[in-house]
């Protein structure tokens, strides 16, 4: 297992505290990030999957406990608060509303030069973040007459560019066509697989979960419900129904076909997973 | 931080207060700020301070809230203080430099800013306890003559009912894309005055982006719900003066006419 490189201990985050308004986000979550993994942060809407992301860089303040990166508490100085800033990248959900430079180039360069950097590191950066994400061609244009995929690589490079260590994207492929989303996770996956940077998506979709990551983090009412890989959470449907959730469709084909008696063997919650499965079956039938 | 400014922000409620009707309460508050305008002394300043904190009480709107949303205004109130502090008549009690401070200096400053704050806060009482919707009905209907001179009544009510409507969004908004280029390492509350000016252009053009955005996406949600401006437009529920409006007017009248009287005794 790979070594942890971000943590939270006991994080609680109440919102309003001593007001009639008083809402408790995040209650009591240990989580922890290990170095080159692709994490899920999977919950219903409202179970504080945005709180809890807010805080890994230190953007909003727990109202108890500690997050640690690489063991020491980000909210200890200035100076901690700006490493977590620059090593722990965060893309809000619908990142293409915070583009505001002329070009795309100095939009992508705005992190970098925030980190004061020298200018051709940050050149360097900027054309890395723009290949990684496919919008070489697009630097000189204006991030206004980009498509909505464009626009939505554009911002995500922008956070690319600062080359964090843990990369936390907060429903990065919502309201994008299938087209688009392949192209954006296949984005985020490969700044995944060059660098060894560690993923974390937020999502409320099981599909998706099911295919990117490699481990998931259920969470309900602010708490973690349930941690493991894919293939343990999905085990588990009758809970994940119970918070809000659901299996993916292929895990729901697979308990169905058993239902009616057909030994569809392993575990199944992607295509391809079923696929495999199912020539199995074929196969097997045809050897007897 | 943002989120601290209540201004246009509505309370609901079912407390006498909220159940007045729009134009009553709008009336109210001009009679209320003649009032405060008329007033010159301790006496009657007393009048409409208790009126204030009476229709404070009845309405359950806690003060600490209206104390946050005066908030904004702190440097303003100071400033005016300090200003009529030092522009007072007569003899000084304290002179320094070419600073005088005199017994008059001292009561204007407290008049002037005991003056804004009972302003600002007889005003938050219309909008906190009023619907923008109720608002502007009310507004609409008070204006309703002046559509004899041509004046787009209409039109101005629903542009203000929409401007309140939007200011909470604004800046949830706002406080969304601080947090988005906090996120990419900006920040707003260091360097001179030029840098952070300088800063606040990353959150300023998606503000206004999203705001052009917004107000197309309205004009054209509108007009697929067949809006046509005022014209031959009716309402569901037609406001109708009640007991309690009539019995809320007398009372303003009263305070107003009491401070009036005051005033022409020189008080």
């Amino acid at each position: 297992m790979n070594e942890g490189i971000l943590k939270t201990e006991k994080l609680t985050h109440v919102y309003s505290p001593g007001t009639p308004f008083e809402m408790v986000a995040v209650r009591d979550v240990d989580i922890e990030i290990r170095k080159g993994e692709v994490l899920g942060i999977i919950g219903h809407t409202g179970s504080g999957k945005s709180t809890l992301i807010q805080h890994l860089n230190a953007l909003v303040k727990p109202s108890s406990g500690r997050v640690l990166l690489e063991g020491r508490d980000i909210n200890e100085s200035k100076e901690s608060i700006k490493e977590a800033r620059a090593k722990v990248g965060l893309v809000f959900q619908y990142p293409e509303y915070q583009l505001f430079e002329e070009t795309v180039y100095k939009d992508i360069a705005f992190g970098p030069k925030n980190m004061k950097l020298p200018e051709d590191e940050i050149d360097r950066r900027v054309r890395e973040a723009a290949r990684f994400v496919g919008v070489e061609e697009l630097l000189d244009r204006s991030p206004f007459d980009l498509s909505g995929g464009q626009k939505r690589r554009a911002a995500i490079a922008g956070v690319i560019a600062m080359m964090p260590e843990v990369l936390v994207l907060d429903e990065p492929m919502a309201g994008l066509d299938p087209q688009g989303r392949e192209e954006i996770m296949g984005n985020i996956l490969s700044y995944h697989e060059e660098t060894g940077a560690a993923i974390v998506i937020v999502t409320h979709s099981m599909e998706e979960a099911a295919r990117y990551t490699d481990r998931m983090i259920v969470l309900n009412h602010g708490s973690v419900a349930m941690e493991g890989t894919p293939e343990e959470v999905f085990s588990r449907g009758e809970e994940l129904r119970r918070i809000g959730l659901a299996t993916p469709v292929m895990t729901d084909v697979a308990d169905k076909l058993r239902a009616l008696g057909v030994e569809v063997p392993g575990t199944v919650y992607t295509v391809e997973q079923m696929v495999t499965a199912l020539t199995a079956l074929e196969r097997g039938r045809r050897g007897a | 931080m943002l989120k601290d400014i209540t201004l246009g922000q509505f309370f609901p409620g079912n407390t006498v207060v909220h159940r007045l009707d729009p134009r009553t309460k709008i009336l109210l508050v001009i009679i209320y700020i003649a009032a405060l305008f008329v007033a010159k002394s301790w006496i009657s300043y007393a009048c409409v301070l208790v009126f204030l904190i009476f229709a404070i009480t009845i309405s359950k709107i806690k003060l600490k809230v209206m104390l946050k949303g005066m908030k904004p205004l702190i440097f303003i109130i100071v400033l005016t203080a300090a200003l009529n502090l030092f522009y007072g008549s007569g003899e000084p009690l304290v002179e320094f430099w070419i600073f005088k401070i005199t017994r008059d200096g001292i009561t204007r400053a407290i008049f002037m800013s005991a003056r804004i704050i009972m302003l600002v806060m007889g005003t938050f009482m219309l909008t906190y306890t009023t619907s923008p919707i109720m608002l502007t009905y009310g507004l609409e209907l008070l204006l309703g003559p002046l559509k004899k001179l041509k004046v787009p009544v209409h039109e101005l009510a629903m542009v203000m009912s929409m401007a309140l409507r939007l200011i909470p969004t604004l800046i949830e908004e706002t406080d969304k894309i601080m947090s988005a280029q906090k996120a990419r390492g900006a920040q707003f509350d260091t360097g001179n005055l030029i840098e952070k000016a300088k800063a606040m252009l990353p959150i300023l053009v998606p503000l206004f982006i999203s705001s052009f955005r917004r107000a197309d996406e309205l004009a054209t949600a509108m007009e697929a719900r067949c809006y046509h401006g005022g014209e031959g437009r009716t309402r569901l529920n037609v406001l109708k003066f009640a007991v309690r409006d009539y019995g809320a007017l007398s009372v303003g009248v009263a305070v107003l006419a009491g401070v009036a009287v005051l005033a022409g005794f020189g008080l």
